[in-house]
């Protein structure tokens, strides 16, 4: 557990480096290559603190929900254009509420709907956001 | 009396119905979503800002106030009616809050913390529209070395008043600092940190990022804890406190204020520290101490001013300096970017309206809280029982509409998910991801008054710590590395560890 603690540390951090690295040839930046030298220090010296230090384990990551929430939140994005706003929300909701304990299709599916009418009523005819409603091979979408 | 003529020329503006309907609408809004168990103002106005992009600038300001303070008082219901901290400045709420509900005196407790806020809130306005037009008058004599001395020493003391390790706080700031450079550069034109992506060209959106590092890192945190809720079922019989109650609360109430006023003005301050810092006083000067922690009014009266006025002033800094002193107030100025305000200390004389309407709205809004609270807290019991498996999906879906309304493209989405991922990362890694948004907002200005302060000086660096010619610059800074030298001796860091241990 310590070690996987350690390797995300020096994964994180790294990758910080990383930029900076770049951040010299790829700026106009005194600024930047300034902070990646500042961020480099800092990262080294919590870097030999956690390998100097017997710290507190790193709590368990929990990949299942990170995993689902951000899929649904992609879902909503990427569906909208094609599937419109009905289906990019019922395939957010459904994607998202399986990140919870329990998952029941009834409930999941009423919460969906509900929320698929809210958002037309409100944010559609409510605050006339530009969302398409039909998928987009529908070419005369009937609810407007 | 200037003071009161901005303060009528404000009312002019606060009371128009426009506003008046913007302020009641944020402040049901905030409170509505500060009530659910887990959301405290941060992600509230986060999840929030993108309804505020149509209204004029004004309107938005007013309405994001009205959120800010609705969701810290709907945080403090929460604490007190379900043992649950929506947010950090009320976990000292919970500890008497939520005894007297089991006592079955959550009324009074409420009703106490409605009234403690109310008092604050009034207390703090009236500081604000006297405090503010000397300072801004003062920032204006500011050039880019001063600005850039200043962002300095507010960072640092976020930094500082942030909680775990120093050096992981100071790291999550430069990346933040580093984060808000993305884009085109506004000097040369030229991109920088885009990877050849078109849609970095015009750097990371702020609210993306906000919603992000506390929208979805939030949902997923609350998600993986398995805990039953516990809450209070009891019938709220009586709603006032008794005149015991009162007589026992009016002290802690404006002590409480008092000190929130002056926590909430400093760098890093704001809710938080405040009532931390009221809970402790009532507790020292108590006469009977051993009470606290079983229910005692003072525990919720005097913490509960205390963050409300802290919660207010601290506008002070971000709307006479254009510098946020939190989370809150960097969302703030986010979103007057966003309506193409630039903050700073020009603010008030430019916008007379916008700032000393913003400044009456916050009474209004404070007697709102008031007003619609006490009636409607059978309601929030009502939602604090929908079981999250309900809420997190809406809460996700607004979050999207949100997002997705900004530019209507997946990609703004993507970024989101992202940023949730890392927020995430961070939580679990111990790093605040407060002090990223701070660094993330004023990143670019640091490097523009920084840029401007060398060219005037022809690259000398001296220009910021030479004593004779900036002395102001000079300060700012000597009280920056002050601050870290005082933070990083072990002796204050051990005390500074205590103040915030959950259990005082």
């Amino acid at each position: 557990m310590m070690f996987v603690g350690f390797g995300l540390f020096f994964v994180a951090w790294s990758f910080a480096h990383y930029q900076m690295g770049s951040a010299v040839r790829m700026g106009p930046g005194y600024f930047p290559a300034m902070l990646g030298g500042l961020l480099i220090l800092l990262g080294a010296i919590v870097l030999l603190q956690s390998l100097a230090l017997d710290g507190p384990k790193v709590a368990a990551f929990h990949f299942k929900p990170l995993v689902l929430v951000t899929l649904s939140v992609l879902a909503y994005g990427y569906l909208m254009q094609p599937g419109g706003l009905a289906i990019a929300t019922a395939a957010a909701v459904f994607i998202g509420a399986l990140a919870g304990h329990e998952f029941k299709w009834k409930e999941v599916t009423v919460v969906a709907l509900v929320l698929v009418i809210f958002s037309y009523l409100v944010f559609v005819k409510g605050l006339t956001l530009p969302f398409p409603m039909c998928p987009s091979f529908i070419e005369n979408c009937p609810i407007r | 009396m200037e003071v009161l003529d901005n303060l009528i020329l404000g009312a002019q503006v606060a009371f128009s119905w426009q506003n008046v309907l913007y302020c009641l609408v944020g402040v049901l809004l905030g409170t509505l979503i500060g009530v659910l168990p887990g959301i405290g103002p941060v992600p509230t106005i986060a999840m929030l800002l993108p309804i505020t992009f149509n209204l004029d600038p004004t309107a938005a300001l007013i309405m994001l106030a009205g959120i800010y303070y609705g969701a810290q008082y709907g945080g403090s219901t929460t604490a007190i009616l379900v043992n649950l901290p929506g947010e950090a400045s009320s976990v000292v709420t919970v500890l008497d809050g939520y005894q007297m509900a089991r006592q079955g005196r959550a009324g009074p407790a409420l009703a106490i913390s409605a009234i403690g806020s109310f008092v604050a809130g009034c207390v703090a306005t009236l500081i604000i529209a006297t405090a503010a037009p000397p300072l801004a008058e003062v920032a204006l004599k500011f050039g880019p070395a001063e600005y850039f001395s200043l962002m300095v020493l507010g960072l640092v003391a976020a930094t500082v008043l942030a909680h775990g390790s120093l050096v992981k706080a100071i790291a999550m700031v430069v990346l933040g600092l580093l984060l808000g450079l993305v884009g085109t550069d506004v000097n040369s034109g030229v991109l920088r940190f885009t990877f050849g992506i078109p849609e970095l060209a015009d750097g990371v959106g702020f609210v993306i990022v906000a919603m992000g590092m506390f929208g979805v890192t939030e949902i997923v945190a609350n998600l993986e804890q398995q805990g039953k809720r516990e809450v209070f079922t009891g019938k709220l019989t009586h709603l006032f406190p008794t005149r015991e109650d009162l007589k026992r609360s009016w002290a802690p109430i404006l002590r409480g204020t008092g000190l929130g006023s002056c926590l909430g003005i400093l760098p890093g301050g704001g809710a938080m520290l405040s009532s931390f810092a009221s809970y402790t006083v009532e507790k020292k000067i108590s006469k009977h101490p051993e009470q606290f922690g079983k229910g005692a009014i003072e525990g919720v009266a005097g913490p509960e001013s205390a963050n409300n006025a802290g919660a207010q002033t601290s506008f002070i800094p971000m709307l006479t300096l254009g510098i946020p002193g939190n989370a809150v107030m960097a969302l703030m100025i986010g979103a007057l970017m966003i309506q193409g305000i630039a903050p700073g200390p020009q603010v008030m004389t430019d916008k007379p309206q916008l700032f000393w309407g913003l400044i009456v709205s916050m009474w209004l809004g404070n007697a709102m809280l008031v007003v619609l609270n006490l009636p409607l807290i059978g309601m929030w019991i009502k939602l604090l029982r929908v079981p999250y498996r309900f809420l997190f999906p809406s809460i996700l879906i607004f979050m999207n509409v949100g997002v997705f309304s900004l530019s209507n493209n997946p990609w703004d989405c993507l970024i989101m998910s992202a940023f949730g991922v890392f927020g995430y990362v961070c939580v679990k890694l111990e790093c605040e991801p407060a002090p990223m948004i701070l660094g993330f907002i004023l990143g670019p200005l640091m490097e523009e008054n920084l840029r401007r302060a060398m060219l005037l000086s022809r690259g000398d660096p001296t220009v910021f710590f030479n004593p004779m010619a900036k002395p102001i610059s000079f300060s700012f800074l000597l009280a920056a590395v002050a601050l870290l030298v005082i933070i990083a001796l072990p002796n204050i860091r051990k005390k500074r560890e205590e103040v915030f241990v959950e259990e005082p």
